[in-house]
This record gives structure tokens, C-alpha cells and sequence, in this order.
């Protein structure tokens, strides 16, 4: 344990604070799926000053550095402090782009990480259809081989952005008669290619943050698949891997956890601030500590993950931990806003735009997705505790 | 910069385990447990020979000149074998309330005793760290003590003892000054003895550094309970991971169930992150002091929930087995249990942990 900051990393922090005093008037967020120019212009700066795809080689659109906990952390903590928005995390960025690192041939590491990086080539995920959910692996939209391209058929679920993103990474069905995991590839192609076809999915929210997506003979070229034909399913796992990260995200909690705070210090009730009512306070210092452990459970990965060393179960209880949490930091500023808390959409007593309202029902859909919460434990308890597998059954 | 033990921490803490793994087995522990004239002195002596001792005293007064985290270490290995011996007052709290509040002559006189293992100090702050109940509570005047303390740590064995009096300020006592009485507590926890001791007129010696002292004290008390609390769950949890791949029922091992499989995952996933905080909360004690007070309260208050859902899961997993007194899982049970309410519950922790960064008065 070292954290202290050498005169090199108290410049370092300077740096970052000047820059963004300085370009405070440049603050745009991603806004939607489709980021407006403002908000590319933001993620341009970003990184070109090696405040977003800081470690993404300069070759593919990234800044470039090494990999280093404490600029990470310093950058996250300025970021914070000053309200700015941070870089882009969209699914192409943070589940794509590193499994392209990982496995993608040359030509589609050059082709697609920089523009996704700028927030340019906007992607959605093909990944669950409606009887393969938990069992991914048993999913069926097939592409058939026809000359040098597949032909895709079948459908997709809980696809977020796909109204608006220009291309997918899909899993789809390629060897309909090898072994389940083996039949399947990653495969990349554009929206706008003939036969796909896109419904809104409405959730709890009122508004569709999902889609559902019909393919109906989507012809693809074969060159499109990432990792090798029927490797699918292990180049999933590597981004999967990555979606949980980004889901148990520690800054994000961290910052809602900053607004739950200051929501509790200015709103009042009978004339007392609501942090000053006993029972609220002890709900929120138990959240706290929740939040500061996983924000340290987080600096302990990236120093794994630096060192590399395996992160083991440090790494397998984020997802779980992470979303919960966002969950109930929702439920503590709902209860703590008390009658006031359900107010939604619109009018003239609604607090925050009535966003709390909105995370505790989509954070509920976030436990659920990216792998259910009883898949992680399952997960934790096979991988990480070495428990056994549910037994098969007989006959399927 | 990094976030993680160095490998020669990891070493220490594998050879105390290893050595604790002997000098404080299952059946040594039960022995003690079970035996009031037992007073652990080959257990003592073992922790002495390991260094522990002087663990946090420097090196010009014969002791080892580490920090809090190699400390917190320690304190997480003791958890892991319930072992008992004086270690959280008498090796650390007493040692650092002498570094941070002793004169040069009283850091002289008796540092060099406690790190060569020759005395043991108690250490008495249970009231104005957790508050006072029953009428207990020490006061200070003209050099004299009045009043009694509870919960005070090694009281039968210890030759002196540091003593917080309700205003903060803290004292030194010798063991045998007049008016000063000693009994018992019987707690849930045999591994760890702690006493009453009463104050007549009793004289004592001040530690000038004060009411700042107190708190670093109590900082540095959460963070070790946490720590111990850290270890014990931990064992817990591996213990009812091996029952689980052990144990058959209706012909399948019980962990294949994802009841059970569950139960298993969630308090690994709980205590996970812990192990972080407490690494953070102690080494914030020495390099990040601003932000000691608080991450030792949370260290505190989480690991005692966290660890009381491990202690009663755990035991839940061991199905009947795990109440018995033969299986013996219920000395981590008992462990855990007394180090949730020692230096104050996480009610009042959390309190206090409003109250440490200004959000409430």
C-alpha cells in the first residue's frame, strides 16, 4: 500500500484541474444514445488530454499512456469534484473496443476503435433473445454460409441503443451442428443492412431503453467475424467480462453517492434537513461504507490488473455488489424524499427531474441484465469457491 | 503507488498463520476457553517470539517500527485461529497511546517492557470511546483516579494499564497502586478475557498528548476489530465451503444446490470488498490522516454487519452441525459477536461517522 502522491502525481492533479477550469464552458455529456456535436467535440478533448481511452494505443484513436492506478483515480476525482462529464461508456467503448484489443484482426482494430472511441460509429449489443437469456449459449438466430457471406435470421432482445447505433456486434449461430458453445460467432455489421428490423421495448421506466431487432436474411460477409468462425462464445466471455466491470462501475456509485449526500443535506422536512433525522442518516452511513469498500475493491483491480496478477474474487463480486448498491442508493433518496420521492416526469415540486424515480426502476432492470444476479452468484460460487455445477439433468 | 500488501507483508502474515496454526490451534483454544486458571502463557510466549509484542513500538525502544496495515495483518491472522493472548490492547493500543501521548521518560520506562514481552498492558477507553452504562466511567483529579471501567482488555494479567478517563484525557496505572480492584467479565468470547477494573483514590500518571490521542486510539481499535472480524469471517466462510463440497443429501453434495451454492456466493461477495476498506482504514492510519477517523468508522461498522450475516450463514450452511460445541465453529461465531459491540456497535459507530465528516453536529 503506497498512495501517497509524489510531486510528479500533485502536478499531474493540477493539470487535470486546470484543464477543466479551463474548458468548463466545453462540459457536454452523452445525452442519449446518439451524442449531439457538443458532446463529440467534449469526447474529442477528452482524448487528445488522455482524460478518456487513456490507455487505448495511439495507433487505434487513443491517447496512449501506460496504464497507472493513481492518474486513473486522479483523473476519476477531479472529474467528480468538478461535475464535469466524463468520457464516453457506451457499450461499443467499453465492451466492444476491449474485446477488439483483445482478439480483433489488425484490420478491424484499425477500422472500428477510433471512430467508436470519438463516439462517431455508435454500436448496440446483440446478445439475448427471447429463449436465451441466462442460457445464452442456447441462442438460435443462424447464419447460414453462402458464398463468401452468412445470412442471418432469427431475433434479438434487450438491445439498448439499436434504434440509433449504426452498427451491432451479434452472437449468431454458425455450426448448427456443433456442440452448443461451439457453434457460435461474433460477427459485426452495419443497422442499415437489408432485412434488420428494429421495435422499441417499453419498460417500467415509460420510456423504451431496450428494443427488440428481427433479422430476416441479413446477408453479412464472412471477414466480419471477430476471433474466428464458432469462437463466439469465448470472444463473448471477454466482453462480458468487460460488462460487468462497466456495470459495477465504483466512480459512478461514487457520484450518485455524492448527490445522495447533498440531496440529504438541503432537502428538509418539518424544517429538519433530512440527513439530520437519525434513522435516514444510519441508512446512509451504512451506503457509504458500501460505496468507499467497493471504490477500494476497485483500486485493488487496477492494481492486478497492472501487476498483472489475477484478480480472483475481487474481480467476480463487482457486477453483483455494484448494481445493488446503485439500487438502494436510489431507495434511500426515494424514502428520504418521502412523499415528495414519487413524484415523476414533470411539475412544479419534482426533484432532480425525477431521476431517482427512473435508477431505482432501471438499475432494478441493470440487476437483472448483463447476467441476473442469481448467474452472478453462481458465477462467484463455481468460479471463485470452486462449488460444484448444477448437475445436468438426464434428459433434456 | 499501488493498492496491495507487499510481499513481505503477505509473507509475515502467512508465517504467523503457519505459527498461530500450531501455537494457537483449535484444541489450544478450546482448552483455554474452557479453563480459568489457563493463561495462555506458551501462547504469550509464541506471539512474543513472532515479534508481535513490538509490532508497533519503534525500533529505539526494541520494537519492530511498523504501521497500523502490518498490524492490521496480524490482527487478521489472529481472527482466522481465534486466537487468544493479548494482542489488541496490550501490543498495539498500549504502544500507541504511549508513542502519541507518553513523555520521553514514560515512552522509555516502559516500551522497552511491553516489545521484550515482560509486562502486559490493559487498556481501559470502553466508555468514553463507546459510552458509559451501568454507572461506569473514570475520573481524573489531582492525579487520582475514581470511578471503574468495564470491558478492559488482559485486566487479570496486565502489570499497568492506560486508562481514558470520561473527558478524554488519557493515564497510566500500575497494576499494583492502591484502590485498584480487578474482576472478571464473562463474555460470549473466552478466546479474548476482559475485566472490570475500579479506581479508588488511585494514583496515576497522565499522558499529556490528550483527547487527539483518544481518537487515534479508538481509530486504530476499529480498524484491528475490523481486521479480526476479517479474518474470522473469512474461516467461517471457508469452513462452510467445505462443508458444502462435503456433505451429501439426497444423493448430491449440498454445495450443487444453489441454495446452499448461494448462500456460499453472497458471503464471499460481501466480504470481499471488505478486506480493501480495511487495508485502507489502516493505511490511512499512518500516511493518509485526514481521512483515518472516518475509514476506520466504516471499516468498523460494515465489517460488524457484514461480518454478523457471515457468523449466522456460515453456521446456517453447517446445517446442525454448526451449533454444536464439537464442530467448534461457534468460537469465530462468538469471536465475531464480541467485536461488533467492542468500541461501540455500528449504531453508534455510524453516528459518530456522520458526526467525523460534518454532516451532522
Amino acid at each position: 500500500m503506497d498512495l501517497r502522491l509524489t510531486p510528479e502525481m500533485e502536478a499531474f492533479r493540477d493539470e487535470v484541474r486546470t484543464f477543466l477550469a479551463n474548458h468548463r464552458d466545453h462540459y457536454a455529456g452523452e445525452a442519449g444514445a446518439r451524442p449531439r456535436e457538443a458532446a463529440l467535440q467534449w469526447q474529442r478533448l477528452l482524448i487528445d488530454n488522455g482524460y478518456a481511452a487513456r490507455t487505448i494505443p495511439k495507433a487505434y484513436g487513443g491517447y496512449g499512456a501506460e496504464p497507472d492506478i493513481l492518474k486513473t483515480r486522479i483523473i476519476a476525482e477531479e472529474f467528480t469534484r468538478a461535475g464535469a462529464p466524463r468520457g464516453f461508456a457506451n457499450q461499443g467503448i467499453s465492451m466492444l473496443v476491449p474485446t477488439l484489443l483483445e482478439v480483433g484482426s489488425e484490420d478491424q482494430k484499425k477500422r472500428w476503435i477510433g471512430p467508436t472511441l470519438r463516439g462517431e460509429v455508435v454500436w448496440c449489443q446483440g446478445y439475448s433473445e427471447p429463449g436465451a437469456g441466462s442460457d445464452l449459449a442456447s441462442l438460435q438466430t443462424k447464419a447460414v454460409e453462402d458464398g463468401e457471406d452468412f445470412v442471418i435470421s432469427g431475433s434479438k432482445i434487450w438491445t439498448s441503443t439499436a434504434a440509433q447505433a449504426d452498427m451491432i456486434f451479434c452472437l449468431v449461430r454458425t455450426e448448427p451442428d456443433a456442440a452448443k458453445h461451439d457453434g457460435i460467432s461474433y460477427i459485426l455489421f452495419p443497422m442499415t443492412t437489408p432485412g434488420i428490423e428494429v421495435r422499441p421495448l417499453k419498460t417500467m421506466t415509460g420510456s423504451a431503453e431496450f428494443n427488440e431487432v428481427f433479422f430476416t436474411d441479413v446477408r453479412v460477409p464472412q471477414s466480419a467475424v471477430v476471433g474466428g468462425r464458432g469462437r463466439g462464445w469465448f470472444v463473448a466471455n471477454a466482453t462480458l467480462k468487460h460488462e460487468r466491470g462497466m456495470l459495477g462501475d465504483p466512480n459512478a456509485t461514487e457520484a450518485r453517492m455524492h448527490s445522495l449526500i447533498e440531496l440529504m443535506k438541503s432537502e428538509t422536512v418539518d424544517g429538519e434537513r433530512l440527513i439530520d433525522n437519525p434513522v435516514m442518516c444510519d441508512r446512509l452511513m451504512q451506503l457509504q461504507a458500501r460505496v468507499m469498500a467497493q471504490k477500494f475493491n476497485g483500486l485493488r483491480l487496477l492494481t492486478s490488473s497492472m501487476t498483472g496478477e489475477p484478480a480472483g474474487m475481487a474481480g467476480l463480486v463487482v457486477k453483483l455488489q455494484g448494481c445493488e448498491l446503485n439500487h438502494q442508493i436510489a431507495a434511500l433518496a426515494i424514502d428520504a424524499l418521502g412523499e415528495l420521492g414519487v413524484l415523476y416526469e414533470d411539475g412544479p415540486h419534482l426533484r432532480a427531474k425525477g431521476s431517482w424515480q427512473w435508477n431505482y426502476m432501471f438499475d432494478l432492470g441493470l440487476i437483472i441484465g448483463g447476467g441476473t444476479a442469481q448467474i452472478q452468484k453462481n458465477i462467484i460460487a463455481e468460479r471463485g469457491l470452486a462449488l460444484p455445477r448444477e448437475p445436468k439433468l438426464a434428459s433434456v | 503507488m499501488d493498492f496491495s500488501i507487499t510481499p513481505d507483508q503477505r509473507l509475515m502474515q502467512d508465517s504467523l498463520i503457519r505459527t498461530l496454526a500450531g501455537a494457537s490451534s483449535l484444541d489450544r483454544v478450546r482448552r483455554f476457553a474452557g479453563d480459568a486458571d489457563d493463561k495462555g502463557a506458551d501462547i504469550h510466549a509464541a506471539l512474543a517470539d513472532f515479534g508481535l509484542t513490538g509490532i508497533v513500538i519503534p525500533e529505539e525502544f526494541g520494537g519492530l517500527g511498523l504501521r497500523l496495515l502490518d498490524a492490521a495483518l496480524a490482527a487478521e491472522a489472529l481472527g482466522r485461529s481465534v486466537s487468544p493472548g493479548p494482542f489488541l490492547g496490550a501490543y498495539v493500543l498500549a504502544p500507541l497511546a504511549l508513542r502519541l501521548a507518553g513523555s520521553k521518560a514514560q515512552q522509555s520506562e516502559w516500551l522497552p517492557k511491553i516489545a521484550s514481552g515482560e509486562i502486559i498492558a490493559g487498556v481501559a477507553i470502553a466508555e468514553p470511546v463507546a459510552g458509559a452504562r451501568d454507572g461506569a466511567g473514570v475520573t481524573a483529579s489531582g492525579g487520582k483516579l475514581s470511578g471503574k471501567a468495564l470491558f478492559v482488555t488482559d485486566a487479570l494479567i496486565a502489570d499497568i494499564f492506560i486508562v481514558a478517563a470520561q473527558a478524554g484525557d488519557l493515564h497510566l496505572v500500575r497494576g499494583d497502586a492502591a484502590g485498584l480492584t480487578r474482576s472478571a467479565m464473562t463474555t460470549i468470547d473466552q478466546t479474548r478475557p476482559l475485566g472490570e477494573v475500579g479506581f479508588d483514590g488511585t494514583p496515576a500518571e497522565p499522558l499529556a498528548g490528550g483527547v487527539h490521542a483518544l481518537d487515534s486510539l479508538r481509530d486504530a481499535g476499529w480498524t484491528l476489530l475490523a481486521a479480526d472480524t476479517l479474518g474470522a469471517a473469512q474461516v467461517m466462510i471457508e469452513k462452510a465451503v467445505d462443508y458444502a463440497k462435503e456433505r451429501r443429501q439426497f444423493g448430491r453434495v449440498i454445495g450443487s444446490f444453489q441454495a446452499v451454492k448461494h448462500m456460499c456466493a453472497e458471503m464471499a461477495a460481501e466480504l470481499e470488498p471488505c478486506r480493501s476498506l480495511v487495508w485502507y482504514a489502516a493505511y490511512a492510519f499512518d500516511d493518509a490522516p485526514g481521512e483515518a477517523s472516518l475509514t476506520a468508522a466504516h471499516a468498523k461498522a460494515h465489517l460488524s454487519e457484514v461480518g454478523r450475516f457471515i457468523a449466522r450463514t456460515a453456521t446456517e450452511v453447517h446445517g446442525g452441525m454448526g451449533i454444536t460445541d464439537l464442530l467448534g465453529l461457534h468460537f469465530w461465531f462468538k469471536r465475531i459477536g464480541l467485536n461488533r459491540q467492542l468500541l461501540g456497535g455500528p449504531e453508534r459507530v455510524r453516528r459518530l461517522a456522520a458526526q467525523i465528516q460534518g454532516l451532522t453536529a
